[in-house]
């Protein structure tokens, strides 16, 4: 298959390759970029491991194809790090115990990190439904909604 | 594509193209185009306030990450009767509209849905929009769907839209069911049955009743087609009410 050229600007920095139209995002994420950060858990839309920040959205990157992010912006894991400090939500996982084994931890990183933008206050309730297409198999849920819990209190508090 | 199974030659993406994403009324109508997507319903202030069987409906479509990308109008032109919109569309009498080398027609939802997995839409022709007739005064809606999870099919769901008249008797009643049948199905002999008569609890059990009987499900995974029969008849009682509380001006 003839590849195509594409240019997305990922966690702030412009990256131009040359790609195969049937290339997944997240492989591109992982393999061209080797930013592998951003897992793959099932590669069927259901786990929400490789969950990334498109212009804002949070989508699956296992179900779109890298094509479609030409001339758009990505927020990945690797891109919550701000000058060697933490995203609130890093640090809630990490104040919580919001993660075991971490194989979801990406996912719901960036998940909260595009749903505390649009709700810095949200109840348990919301952020169970904003996690819903997110799976954990270890800690169960408790201390992720914690987790997400602090970091909406520090980034009201203007931590972010 | 991602399994190699398939490498087609050529692949249209239609996102790119501008001023497709609206949710906009006029004319009397909800006007949803091709690229509006699910989660733009949830979030909109006249979907709540007009037609808000269309956030029930779309709250319980697979996840919140999948409803970032998925269009509502996609929902109708994938033909799946697995899919939660058809059931929503037919019980709102809603029309989509063709978009092709000759120009734009109109289908009414009731023909766009001739066969499994197959659609009214020609080759050529793409959906470009969804138009639904904005309920009067005295209307209420509810979709209810029973999922094993969150993300999967329905093993049952029912789309339900009432117009009461000034004494409180049932002026207009649309139904819709999901994946109870090779496609979509609107019930009409329960939509038939409620029209004219004031929607008692024994009304609402014996319609509940009728569209239970025109379901035509399968056994499968999710469930002997008896017990998923019997599913419609809890959910079209339970729907109904619903909607007959939120005609009343409830919620």
């Amino acid at each position: 298959m003839a590849k195509v050229p594409i240019t997305v600007t990922v966690n702030g920095v412009e990256q131009s390759a040359e790609i195969e139209p049937r290339l997944l995002l997240v492989h591109f994420l992982r393999e061209n970029l080797r930013l592998t950060g951003t897992h793959i858990g099932c590669d069927t839309s259901h786990c929400g491991a490789c969950t990334v920040v498109l212009d804002g959205k949070p989508i699956k990157s296992c179900t779109a194809f890298a094509v479609q992010a030409d001339g758009r912006s990505i927020l990945t894991v690797e891109g919550l790090e701000q000058d060697g400090k933490l995203h609130p939500l890093q640090d809630g996982f990490f104040q919580e115990h919001g993660l075991q084994c971490g194989y979801c931890t990406p996912g719901m990183l960036m998940t909260g990190y595009a749903f505390l933008q649009e709700n810095d206050n949200p109840t348990d309730n919301e952020i169970r439904h904003a996690i819903s297409g997110n799976l954990c198999r270890c800690t169960g849920y408790v201390n992720i909604v914690k987790a997400y819990q602090y970091a909406a209190q520090k980034m009201r508090e203007g931590g972010a | 594509m991602k399994l190699r199974l398939l490498s087609p030659e050529h692949i249209v993406d239609i996102n790119r193209i501008p001023d497709l994403d609206y949710i906009s009324e006029s004319d009397g109508h909800l006007k949803i185009g091709a690229l509006a997507r699910e989660h733009e319903l949830e979030s909109s202030d006249v979907v709540k306030n007009k037609v808000p069987i269309l956030a029930d409906t779309a709250k319980v479509i697979a996840d919140p990450l999948v409803r970032s990308q998925a269009t509502v109008c996609g929902n109708l032109a994938h033909g799946d009767p697995a899919n939660d919109h058809p059931a929503t569309m037919l019980a709102l009498g809603a029309t989509v509209v063709a978009t092709g080398p000759k120009g734009k027609r109109e289908i009414g939802i009731e023909d766009f849905f001739p066969g499994l997995f197959t659609t009214a839409l020609e080759p050529e022709e793409i959906l470009t929009e969804i138009r639904i007739p904005i309920p009067p005064p005295r209307s209420g809606g509810a979709y209810l769907k029973l999922e094993r999870k969150v993300g999967d099919f329905a093993t049952a769901g029912v789309a339900v839209q009432i117009t009461l008249d000034e004494s409180g008797a049932c002026k207009r009643a649309g139904l819709g069911l999901t994946n109870v049948g090779m496609t979509p199905i609107k019930a009409k002999q329960a939509e038939s049955f409620l029209t004219g008569k004031q929607l008692d609890d024994a009304t609402i059990q014996k319609a509940a009743e009728v569209a239970a009987s025109e379901s035509q499900p399968m056994d499968d995974i999710r469930g002997s087609a008896d017990y998923k029969r019997d599913l419609v008849r809890v959910l079209t009682a339970r729907a109904l009410t619903t909607a007959l509380n939120r005609a009343k001006g409830g919620a």
